[in-house]
């Protein structure tokens, strides 16, 4: 442990600025606010993953035996509100955005620190409420509300699971609109919009679709809530509503949702390829603006989750077409991180192979998008484990690739200490091994015409076996998850001291000290340079690898 | 921004107007109008919406095209929300 390590270790931060409950739950610090996000979305992370274990368990015999049909439904259900609403949502902008945004572009806090609290505050209430929701009965409706199912007929707890999406929805607005007044206004002198990290254009992109789209799902939740209570005729054909109507409403937020989790995850990828290539990224303004173009683009596309609804043919044709073409902004940052990394030094520290799980998985989740946006494929696939294969290998896959490639990335920031690398690629290999096992299964399962959301699958006993493998795939995601918690909580006692730039990597958040000051910086930095300018940055020695 | 509408009494004339509409169009709910409520409904709806933002929300005599921009681009993902959900709703009849 050098002399100068040690030094910065003991430097005030702010980690060690303040002591005691207080100064964290009334702080308005944007990196202690991402340290709260991170201990509570970790928190909800652990119970959905808890409601996963349990529905992969009850599918490992043909038999519904390990729980009842309702209790199933409340399973999933729980698993998909929890997970949507509290984890894949906030997990990479409350966390590694609140504390990265700030420090990217030189500046000392985000432009509304109170509100930035208030939107931690809101998010804990729609997580007590979810909570009490569960305890209590739970929801039985898929994490969906399809109505008229949900107003009419179900008498779980919908409204206080509305409520609590609803309060969670205000928190998300609150962070979109943090961030993009901050880009606008607090840029450090020569920061420009052509020097901005692509981790902040991802931020940004994201911060559009959860202001322009949360309101829409929380005027929807509103309306349910209306029908339910009231009768008010809205979504219940009896009342002279109409049920397509809710899906309208619901996936014109919920399907950019999906944008929500997985740019932010982009933004991450972006940051690491071209630190562990040592290369410029390739393409940068393809790159950046390509996370504008998802954002618009995935506006258009909500209908396709209605295919097979009842919806209007023609209408579904042009969802159709429309769905094909937010591939191509996808598949602009595949090639060019691709491109980026050709001819590049590449190392295998564990950020790399995470986005390395990211490019392969993400790729696999976005090319069978295309399968489902094509109207005959759809109408064969819908509502089996194929869909339910695609869209976890895009929000498992590639959000939660991106997000662990980025904790570890920026942990030795965030701590001021580095966490063990060979536990860290061990952790990187499990977590890929087991996803791989407990999802590729399940694109067969489908494929095959094994309906998602049944309990009981014992009229179809020939699918135990990928069954079988999925539910042992999901017992070493488990442990996968868990060994980075484990080593990064160690990492903070015992790891070796964080240099300011372990990486060598280019961006203003490595010319701060690890942990950073309270105000990020001593000086407010001029930028002279371009962003990911590798060139002119000296290799580094990689902790672990000499 | 113009000096008479920051007043105080300038905010309670609108949010009086506001009342006499919401007002009104519970009153309008009990004469059949036939097709008409609707429209009349969604037509005094606006009206409403319109002078919460140009009043309350400071549209009116912002200067900074910035704000112009972000009330443009919220007009336009309403269009598209309602233009895409009636592309179902205008052609469900033709098949």
């Amino acid at each position: 442990m050098s002399t100068t390590a040690i030094a910065v270790a003991e430097h005030e931060n702010y980690l060690n600025k303040e002591y005691g409950i207080k100064s964290w739950l009334l702080t308005t610090d944007h990196k202690r606010i991402a340290l709260l996000y991170l201990m509570s979305i970790t928190f909800f992370f652990f119970i959905g993953g808890f409601f996963a274990l349990l529905i992969r368990l009850e599918l490992l015999t043909p038999a519904g035996d390990l729980v009842q049909a309702d209790t199933y439904n409340k399973l999933f259900t729980m698993h998909g509100m929890v997970m949507v609403f509290f984890f894949l949502i906030p997990v990479v902008p409350a966390t590694l955005g609140n504390f990265l945004v700030p420090m990217m572009i030189g500046a000392k806090d985000l432009a509304f620190p109170r509100i930035n609290l208030l939107s931690w505050y809101l998010y804990m209430i729609g997580g007590v409420l979810i909570m009490h929701c569960m305890l209590t009965g739970g929801v039985d409706t898929g994490w969906t509300f399809y109505t008229p199912y949900s107003t009419a007929f179900t008498n779980t707890k919908i409204i206080e699971a509305g409520l609590a999406a609803f309060v969670a929805g205000f928190s998300s607005i609150f962070t979109g609109l943090n961030f993009i007044v901050t880009v606008h206004r607090m840029r450090a002198p020569g920061m420009t919009w052509s020097r901005l990290p692509l981790f902040i254009w991802s931020q940004y992109a994201t911060s559009i679709i959860m202001i322009l789209g949360t309101p829409v799902i929380a005027i929807t939740i509103v309306l349910v809530a209306a029908e339910r209570l009231f009768h008010l005729g809205i979504f219940d054909p009896k009342l002279g509503g109409d049920p397509l109507l809710f899906q309208h409403l619901f996936w014109f937020y919920s399907h950019p949702a999906v944008y929500i989790m997985i740019l932010p995850s982009m933004g991450i990828i972006s940051e690491i390829i071209p630190c562990f290539s040592r290369k410029r990224i390739f393409g940068y303004k393809f790159v950046a603006l390509s996370s504008i173009g998802i954002a618009v683009l995935g506006f258009l596309v909500w209908a396709h989750h209605m295919f097979v609804a009842g919806m209007s043919v023609y209408a579904a044709l042009v969802f159709s077409f429309l769905s094909f073409l937010v591939a191509i902004p996808s598949a602009i940052k595949i090639f060019n991180w691709t491109a980026t990394m050709y001819k590049g030094s590449i190392s295998y520290q564990t950020p790399m192979l995470y986005a390395f799980g990211f490019l392969g998985l993400f790729t696999i989740g976005g090319l069978t998008g295309l399968f489902l946006a094509s109207l005959g494929i759809d109408v064969h696939v819908t509502d089996t484990y194929f869909v339910v294969a695609h869209f976890h290998y895009i929000m498992v896959g590639g959000v939660l690739m991106g997000y662990l490639g980025g904790m570890h990335f920026w942990w030795p920031k965030i701590s001021g200490r580095m966490y063990p690398e060979g536990w860290g690629r061990l952790a990187a290999l499990i977590v890929f091994i087991g996803f791989n096992l407990t999802f590729f299964p399940q694109f067969i399962l489908g494929y095959l015409g094994m309906p998602r959301r049944y309990w009981d699958y014992s009229h179809m006993p020939e699918f135990q076996i990928l069954n079988v493998l999925s539910t042992a795939g999901s017992t070493i995601l488990g442990v996968g998850y868990l060994l980075p918690m484990v080593y990064f909580l160690w990492s903070m006692r015992y790891g070796k001291l964080a240099p300011d730039n372990p990486w060598n990597a280019a961006g203003l958040e490595w010319k701060t000290s690890s942990p950073p000051t309270t105000y990020n910086f001593d000086e407010t930095p001029v930028v002279d340079f371009e962003a990911y300018d590798y060139e002119h940055i000296p290799d580094r020695e990689v902790p672990g690898e000499s | 921004m113009a000096e008479h509408s920051s007043s105080v009494g300038f905010y309670i004339l609108i949010f009086a107007i506001l009342l006499v509409l919401t007002a009104t169009t519970v009153g309008a709910a009990f004469i059949n109008l036939g097709p008409l409520n609707p429209i009349l409904a969604l037509g005094i709806a606006t009206v409403k919406a319109l002078l919460v933002v140009l009043f309350f929300m400071h549209v009116k005599g912002a200067s900074e095209k910035m704000t112009k921009v972000v009330i443009l681009a919220g007009l336009f993902w309403l269009l598209l929300l309602l233009g895409l959900t009636l592309a179902d709703y205008g052609t469900r009849l033709w098949s």
